[in-house]
Order: C-alpha cells, then sequence, then structure tokens
C-alpha cells in the first residue's frame, strides 16, 4: 500500500540529480568515486597525500548541511523513534558493515550501480534486501 | 584546486541530500518498510542520482585524465567475495535499524540532536573497529 500522504517524487528526483551532479564533478575534476562511507572513513588512516581533501568533502558536507537546513528550515523536522542501545547497535553496524563492504548508498548505490559494477550490484541488492527484512523483522514481527 | 572541488562537492552533495528527504529517518525507514505504508519516494531519488551519473560517467572516463589530477581512481577489484556480502548484509541491518546510511549521517550532526551523535559516534567507533582488526588480519 502507497503512502500517498508523504510521497515526495518531485523533490526526492531534484534532490537526486544534486546528488549525481555532485558525484559527477568529484570524478570530472579530481577523478575520485564519490563514496561517503571510503572517503569519511579513510580520514582516520591518516595517509598524508589524501587526507586534506577528504577533511575538505567532509567539512563540505557539514557547511552544506548547515546552510541547506538554514535555507529550509521543514527538513529539519525527523523523528527517530530508536532507543539509544538501538542507535548504538546501528551505528557499530553501519560504521563496520560498509567499511567491511567497501561502500555505502552513495558509493556502490550511486556510483557503483551506474558504473554497472557487479560487486556494486550485488552489494546494493543485499544491503537494501537487509535493511528491508530488518525493519520488517522490527515492525512486523517484534512490534507488530 | 582539489581541495576546493572536493569542499564543494561535499557542499552540494550535502544540500541533494537533504532536499531529496535523505536526511529523514523516517522517510528512509517508510521506503524500506515495504510491507507496511509505503513511501515509494527515495527510489526516485536513486533514479535522479543514477541518471545522472551514469549519463556523465561515460563522458568523463573517455577523457585521458580528471580537469585537476592525473589519473582516474576507479575500483578495479571485481571479486564477489564474503567480505562485501557480509558488508552489505551488516550495513543494510544498521540502516533498517535506524534510517541512517553514512552521509545523511553526518549531515545531520549539524542539528547537535543527541540522537544523530550517539548515533555518529558508534558509526565513527565501528569504523575504527574494522581499520584495528584489519591490520590485525593483515
Amino acid at each position: 500500500m502507497i503512502d500517498y500522504s508523504n510521497f515526495t517524487p518531485y523533490s526526492a528526483l531534484i534532490g537526486g540529480v544534486i546528488i549525481g551532479l555532485s558525484s559527477a564533478m568529484l570524478l570530472l575534476f579530481n577523478g575520485k568515486i564519490c563514496g561517503i562511507s571510503g572517503i569519511t572513513g579513510n580520514i582516520l588512516v591518516f595517509k598524508r597525500h589524501d587526507t586534506l581533501w577528504r577533511t575538505m568533502f567532509f567539512a563540505g558536507l557539514v557547511c552544506g548541511g548547515i546552510v541547506t537546513f538554514t535555507l529550509f528550515p521543514t527538513t529539519k523536522a525527523f523523528v527517530s523513534d530508536a532507543s539509544t542501545t538501538v542507535l548504538i547497535c546501528a551505528g557499530l553496524l553501519v560504521g563496520y558493515g560498509t567499511r567491511l563492504g567497501n561502500g555505502c548508498t552513495s558509493g556502490h548505490g550511486v556510483c557503483g550501480m551506474s558504473r554497472f559494477s557487479k560487486r556494486s550490484i550485488l552489494a546494493t541488492c543485499v544491503f537494501m534486501i537487509s535493511g528491508m527484512v530488518t525493519i520488517y523483522i522490527v515492525k512486523h514481527v517484534v512490534g507488530g | 584546486m582539489q581541495k576546493i572541488v572536493a569542499l564543494f562537492c561535499g557542499f552540494f552533495f550535502a544540500s541533494g541530500l537533504i532536499i531529496s528527504g535523505m536526511t529523514n529517518p523516517h522517510k528512509v525507514l517508510s521506503f524500506l518498510d515495504i510491507f507496511g505504508k509505503w513511501d515509494p519516494s527515495l527510489a526516485f531519488v536513486m533514479v535522479g542520482a543514477i541518471g545522472v551519473y551514469s549519463l556523465s560517467y561515460r563522458w568523463i572516463v573517455s577523457r585521458t585524465a580528471p580537469v585537476c589530477g592525473d589519473k582516474f581512481s576507479i575500483p578495479s577489484n571485481k571479486d564477489l567475495d564474503k567480505k562485501l556480502i557480509i558488508g552489505a548484509i551488516l550495513f543494510g541491518c544498521g540502516w533498517g535499524l535506524a534510517g541512517f546510511c553514512p552521509g545523511p549521517a553526518i549531515v545531520n550532526i549539524t542539528l547537535l540532536n543527541k540522537q544523530v551523535i550517539v548515533f555518529f559516534a558508534a558509526m565513527v567507533m565501528g569504523s575504527l573497529i574494522f581499520q584495528f582488526t584489519n591490520k590485525l588480519n593483515a
């Protein structure tokens, strides 16, 4: 059953196009794949040559967050029903899993799928299904 | 120059995430919850992003080098190995539990919300645990 009251196809599409454009710019100018988990996770590795641009990208994300949230205050309103324990488990899983699997929604989902990389197509299918199964268990089995 | 481009791309990327709705964990979870009240919006984010990127990708890599660098760093690994699959399973579980993937988690810390900070700190820990254990195995 589709939830039409919260369905926002236009802003989703526009936002997606902006995400695609900024990822394409990073490739065109710097020759880098725009994978958030890889770029930011590897800041902590301290490879002299790479650390600075990675840190700048991270700073860009933060500044972009501050400016866009200020320009569109309604986007700030978010709700997370998760408890602290759940958030800690989820954070550990996301942090560890994206590094082990070499990518997240951006690196595998957007850049990798666009390159028709078999690894990324497989990874994206797996994490989508894994996410769907998890919410199904949380909402309809445990919480149902 | 590369640093300025990186800053600008990060900035632009964050605004795309916010406009698309990806930074709202409730929206992400409504997308993943296909058996509940399903909100398919995020499929449109993927369509928009993949549409633009796949079209520009071929043109960009047909150049001999990036504008501000000497080579393209494109993953060459083609192995469909256990690490890839287990990593994706673990990431998916975390994503489905809280509704945050790495990009939106970073963008959301600017709101200084306690829940996001807890998630972000745990995510950094998870990344560090990987780095530490990976070093031991190497």
